[in-house]
């Protein structure tokens, strides 16, 4: 159980060259939309050609430019959950999910029927798919994949289409779908929490390039890159003038650090707005707040450093309770070393 | 009253559209898959009988199978077979009369089509052919119909091509087109009229199964 992907494709001025490599566990396309991450899945899938590469799941070779072999969508058994679910319109849910047996010549009712029950789908068993909710749609096209038997399944951007309360709810169904399959699974994403939540490995995405990969804990701790560092969510990012080999200043916000090392071709810092906080020690700055947003359950607090002029804010979030208690208009802020991210050039 | 030209001109009509409804499609599908280019020159030469005058598709029709031209002389000699003044050499005339229809509304059909559907279909083990007639046909079926029925009111009504192949010989090659023109010119007033009933009848209730069929096929189109 396994995929091994090494592909390019030109599109206009928009070159893809992706190469990913992954066993029994789910992996995440992150990025912008337009980075090609859905591109990467429709070549996976064998809607898209690639002009080059070799895509292989579990040493089965769907595509190598070199061989010659191009198997045909049907060949692939290659599940692939789309963003509006394509249910067929003419066909009742029923009828939908049986259609994923085709290829193996149908199903008995008694088989139907428990796939159905397993994703709550009986009683909407004679509903076309505009009858029936959003949240059921989903499971119908997830049944009709799963009853298919493929090798790898590969959700594009699965939540995207459905209201925020339901994602949730989802989001749970999809996870123990993805428990019970236990073969690789590709997710393609824009969303941070959903990746991190659902994936084992993340590889980020920019201008049809994965410019970082790894384990998601790996990947979200030390992003290395600005495109990394913001998709996983990090807000402030600066860039870097290196003073000597323990100093450096981030130039947006005019603060100077000092860390024990600094990364040779660290071009931009990075910081967590969660990971600042009050307090004295090494890389403490006198701020000004410039703005304080009320979130649901948190504030986001606008800082800049008090005795600069032309310097930009960045933002710190602490829990309600813990600015109600701190709230002033200077505060002291404490950055610690390991919550900087350097990030590439 | 003789009516052997409505018998003519309906199967006349039903043949010619059956034969477009495949043609149709099938240049529809897959043009709509070729180059832009080639698709806007095919599109071109596919769509010209509908502003040709029908006079002019008549002429290149005798052209082709006049029994002194090229595919006539062929036909007689192999088939013993002679195509222009027989009932059915009008099928070619309103067949290329009325195939713009037939392909311009099927393209317009498949090009509403989701292709998400198509691919998720193949992706779960779908033939090709299984997803064109059971998946994309179901989906397209409205605009395919419609085309369907303007193409046959249309070959219903075909006069200029028909009159030139297939001339005007009563309870030969005579429809319903040909003669009122026949009774017109032979001063035939009251016989004239009731052809002229006859054709408003039918086209009346064409478009009225246009109407019908537009609202019952109405239930697919609400989707979220």
């Amino acid at each position: 159980m396994s995929l091994v992907l090494d592909i390019e494709k030109q599109l206009g001025n928009f070159h893809l060259k992706t190469a990913v490599k992954c066993g029994n566990e789910v992996l995440s396309l992150l990025g912008a939309s337009g980075c090609g991450k859905s591109m990467t899945l429709k070549c996976i899938a064998g809607i898209e050609k690639p002009d080059r590469g070799r895509i292989v799941v579990d040493g089965n070779v769907l595509f190598d430019s070199e061989q010659g072999i191009n198997l045909s969508v049907q060949k692939r058994h290659v599940g692939m959950l789309f963003q509006n679910y394509a249910l067929f319109p003419n066909m009742t849910v029923a009828t939908n999910i049986r259609m994923g047996t085709r290829r193996e010549g149908g199903c008995d009712e008694a088989t139907l029927r428990s796939v159905m029950e397993r994703f709550g789908l009986l009683e909407a068993a004679d509903l076309y798919p505009h009858q029936i909710s959003g949240g059921q749609q989903q499971r119908t096209a997830l049944a009709r994949i799963l009853i298919s038997k493929p090798d790898i399944l590969l959700l594009d951007e699965p939540f995207s289409a459905l209201d925020s309360h339901l994602r949730f709810r989802m989001e749970e169904e999809v996870r123990s779908v993805i428990r019970s399959f236990g073969k690789t699974v590709v997710l393609v994403s824009h969303n941070r929490d959903e990746v991190f939540r659902l994936s084992d490995q993340v590889a980020i995405m920019q201008d049809g390039k994965i410019d970082r990969i790894g384990k998601k804990t790996e990947v979200f701790r030390d992003p290395q890159t600005v495109n990394a560092a913001t998709l996983t969510g990090c807000k402030n990012i600066s860039p870097v003038k290196i003073l000597d080999a323990h100093h450096f200043l981030a130039t947006d916000w005019g603060l100077t650090f000092c860390v024990s090392a600094i990364p040779e071709d660290a071009g931009y810092v990075g910081i967590r707005m969660h990971f600042i906080c009050p307090g004295e020690g090494e890389n403490t700055f006198a701020c000004s707040v410039t703005e304080e947003i009320e979130n649901p359950f948190s504030y986001t607090v606008m800082l800049k450093k008090s005795d600069k002029e032309h310097v930009r804010s960045f933002g710190w979030e602490l829990d309600k309770e813990a600015w109600k208690e701190f709230r002033k208009k200077d505060v002291i802020v404490h950055i610690p070393e390991t919550s900087l991210h350097f990030l590439k050039k | 009253m003789d009516l052997y030209p409505l018998w003519n001109s309906i199967r006349i009509a039903l043949i010619s559209t059956v034969i477009v409804f495949f043609l149709g499609i099938l240049a529809a599908y897959y043009i709509a898959k070729t180059p832009r280019i080639i698709k806007g020159i095919l599109d071109v030469i596919l769509t010209l009988p509908l502003v040709l005058p029908p006079t002019v598709v008549g002429y290149l029709l005798l052209r082709i199978f006049g029994p002194r031209r090229f595919v006539g002389a062929w036909l007689f000699e192999q088939f013993d077979l002679k195509v222009p003044m027989t009932w059915w050499s009008a099928i070619f005339a309103t067949t290329v009369v009325i195939f713009p229809l037939m392909y311009r509304t099927a393209r317009g059909a498949f090009e509403s089509f989701d292709e998400t559907l198509a691919y998720s279909g193949r992706s779960i083990g779908l033939s090709n052919p299984f997803i064109f007639w059971r998946i994309r046909m179901p989906y397209c079926k409205q605009g395919i119909l419609a085309g369907c029925v303007l193409s046959f009111a249309r070959a219903l009504g075909e006069y200029g091509a028909t009159s030139m192949i297939a001339g005007y010989t009563p309870g030969k090659t005579a429809t319903i087109s040909t003669t009122v023109y026949q009774l017109w010119r032979t001063n035939d007033d009251a016989l004239a009229l009731k052809w002229v009933g006859i054709n408003l009848m039918i086209s009346f209730i064409v478009l009225l199964a246009i109407n019908l069929l537009e609202k019952k096929e109405g239930r697919f189109v609400a989707r979220s």
